[in-house]
C-alpha cells in the first residue's frame, strides 16, 4: 500500500499547490460518495486527498449581484435543499441535485463531484447543463471559466487540466417567466442510477418559449446539450407538433450503450418520451412565475 | 503509515484517537473509540447501517474519512438514550416490534430521528424517501415507518 496523505487546506491557493504538486496521485475530497467507494474498491489508490471543504468559496451559496446564484462545488445536496430561495428559482436544478442518493448521501454529496466524477449518467449534470451554468475552475495557471457541457470529456474524466480544480457553478439570473425541470427514468421509484435523463430549462412569455435548454443525460458518453431539441421548442407554444420535433431531437442525439439498465432502442425511445414530460413540468412552473 | 491525531466531540463528549489517513469514520467508531453500535453493512453507503450525524447532518460513516471528524461534532446511537432512559423513538421500536435481525435498527433510529428533528410532522410518504438509504433485510419496513409516525405524534403532544 502507498503512503497517503490528508490534507484539509483552508484557502485555494494551498490547495492547488498541493493538488499540482501530487500530480495523478492526488484525488479531491468533496462529499466522498464516490471517492470512498473506488478507494475501498482499489479502483483508485491515492498518495494524496485535498479536502476541499474547509475553503468557504467550496461551500458558500450565494446570490450574485444581477440575480443569479453562485454554488461553490463542495456545497452538499442537502445544504442546497435548505437554502431558502435557491429551490424556488431553480426546482429543476435542484431536485436533480436532490436525486444523487439517500438522504445519508444528500448530507455528503456535492454538484462539484457528480461532475468530475464524470458519469454519463451524474443526476445533477444535465439539469446544470439545461440551466446554462458556467463553472469556475482554477489551477497553477489561474482562474478560467467553462460551460459545464465542456467538462465531461468521457466516462470517468473531465476537460480540466492537471492541477485544476473547480470552485463553483453560476447560474444566470432568471428572466419572468421562466423555470426547468429534470426527470430521469429508473426502473426501480428511488435510489437507482439513472437510465436516461433529462434537464429542461425555458422561458415562456404570453404562451410563447421564448427561450430553452435541453441537457440530456445516460445515453452518450458524457452528458449532452441538445440544441436541436431546444430550437424545436423556442417559437412555439409547446405544441404536440414542436414537443414532437423536439422529443426526436432528443432521440438522434442519443448514442447510448446497451446494457442490464436498459436497451439501446429503450434509452433512445425514453429520450423522446422524457423530454415531453419534463418540458411540460418546467412550463407550468414557469407559468405561475 | 504515520497515524493521524483527530480531536473531536462525539455524543457530547470531547474525544481524541488516532487513525490512518484513509480509514473510514465507521472504522474509527468500531475500532479505538469502541462504539460497535454503528454496523457496517455494505461499506459502500447503500445501506445506512452506518448512518450518524456529522453538525447534525446525517451521514453514512462509512462513507466519511475518520481524519475528517477533526473539530466537528458527532452523533452516533450510542448517544441516543439518556443513560436508563430510551429515547422515545428506541422504546416505540420495541414496543411495536419494529425491528427484527436488529442490524438495520441504529442506522434506522439516527435517520428517523434526523428526520424529526428537522420535520417534526412528516407524512408517511415523507418518512419512506426519508428511510429509503436505510435498508432492512428482514424487509419489516412497514412496522418500522409506523414507529416513527406513532413516536412523532406523541413527541408533538408531549411538546403542547
Amino acid at each position: 500500500m502507498t503512503e497517503l496523505r490528508y490534507l484539509a487546506p483552508t484557502t485555494l491557493d494551498e490547495a492547488i499547490g498541493a493538488f499540482a504538486a501530487a500530480g495523478s496521485a492526488a484525488r479531491i475530497l468533496a462529499g466522498g460518495t464516490d471517492l470512498l467507494v473506488q478507494m475501498r474498491s482499489g479502483a483508485v489508490k491515492p498518495g494524496l486527498i485535498v479536502d476541499i471543504k474547509k475553503i468557504d468559496e467550496m461551500t458558500r451559496i450565494e446570490q450574485t449581484a444581477d440575480g443569479g446564484f453562485r454554488i461553490g462545488a463542495a456545497v452538499s445536496g442537502m445544504a442546497l435543499h435548505d437554502h431558502k430561495s435557491f429551490g424556488k428559482i431553480w426546482p429543476g436544478v435542484l431536485e436533480a441535485v436532490n436525486l444523487i442518493g439517500s438522504k445519508q448521501v444528500q448530507g455528503r454529496a456535492s454538484a462539484g463531484g457528480n461532475l468530475c466524477n464524470g458519469s454519463p449518467a451524474g443526476d445533477s449534470v444535465p439539469a446544470m447543463v439545461a440551466a446554462g451554468a458556467i463553472v469556475t475552475v482554477q489551477g497553477p495557471q489561474g482562474r478560467r471559466e467553462m460551460k459545464v457541457e465542456e467538462v465531461p470529456a468521457g466516462p470517468g474524466r473531465t476537460n480540466l487540466k492537471p492541477g485544476e480544480i473547480l470552485v463553483s457553478f453560476t447560474l444566470p439570473p432568471r428572466p419572468a417567466g421562466s423555470s426547468d425541470a429534470y426527470l430521469r427514468m429508473i426502473p426501480r421509484t428511488e435510489m437507482d442510477i439513472a437510465v436516461v435523463g433529462v434537464g429542461v430549462s425555458l422561458t415562456l412569455k404570453d404562451g410563447v418559449c421564448t427561450a430553452a435548454r435541453v441537457g440530456l443525460g445516460a445515453v452518450a458518453p458524457t452528458v449532452l446539450l441538445v440544441e436541436d431539441a431546444a430550437k424545436a421548442l423556442i417559437g412555439s407554444r409547446l405544441d404536440d407538433a414542436a414537443l414532437a420535433k423536439a422529443a426526436s431531437a432528443c432521440s438522434a442525439a442519443c448514442r447510448p450503450i446497451d446494457d442490464k439498465r436498459g436497451t439501446i432502442a429503450y434509452r433512445t425511445k425514453v429520450a423522446g418520451v422524457l423530454l415531453k414530460r419534463t418540458t411540460a413540468i418546467a412550463a407550468k412552473r414557469a407559468s405561475g412565475n | 503509515m504515520a497515524k493521524v491525531h483527530v480531536t473531536t466531540t462525539i455524543n457530547g463528549e470531547p474525544m481524541e484517537y488516532l487513525c490512518e489517513p484513509n480509514d473510514t469514520m465507521l472504522d474509527a467508531l468500531r475500532g479505538p473509540l469502541g462504539l460497535t453500535g454503528s454496523k457496517e453493512g455494505c461499506a459502500s453507503g447503500d445501506c445506512g447501517a452506518c448512518s450518524i450525524t456529522l453538525d447534525d447532518s446525517l451521514v453514512c460513516s462509512c462513507l466519511m474519512l475518520a481524519v475528517e471528524a477533526e473539530g466537528r461534532e458527532l452523533r452516533t446511537i450510542e448517544g441516543m438514550a439518556q443513560g436508563d432512559k430510551l429515547h422515545p423513538l428506541q422504546q416505540k421500536f420495541l414496543e411495536m416490534a419494529a425491528l427484527q435481525c436488529g442490524i438495520c435498527t441504529s442506522g434506522m433510529l439516527i435517520a428517523s430521528d434526523a428526520l424529526l428533528r428537522k420535520n417534526p410532522r412528516p407524512s408517511e410518504e415523507e418518512v419512506r424517501f426519508w428511510l429509503a438509504g436505510n435498508l432492512c433485510r428482514c424487509t419489516g419496513y412497514d412496522k418500522i415507518v409506523r414507529a416513527v409516525m406513532e413516536t412523532a405524534a406523541e413527541m408533538r403532544e408531549a411538546a403542547q
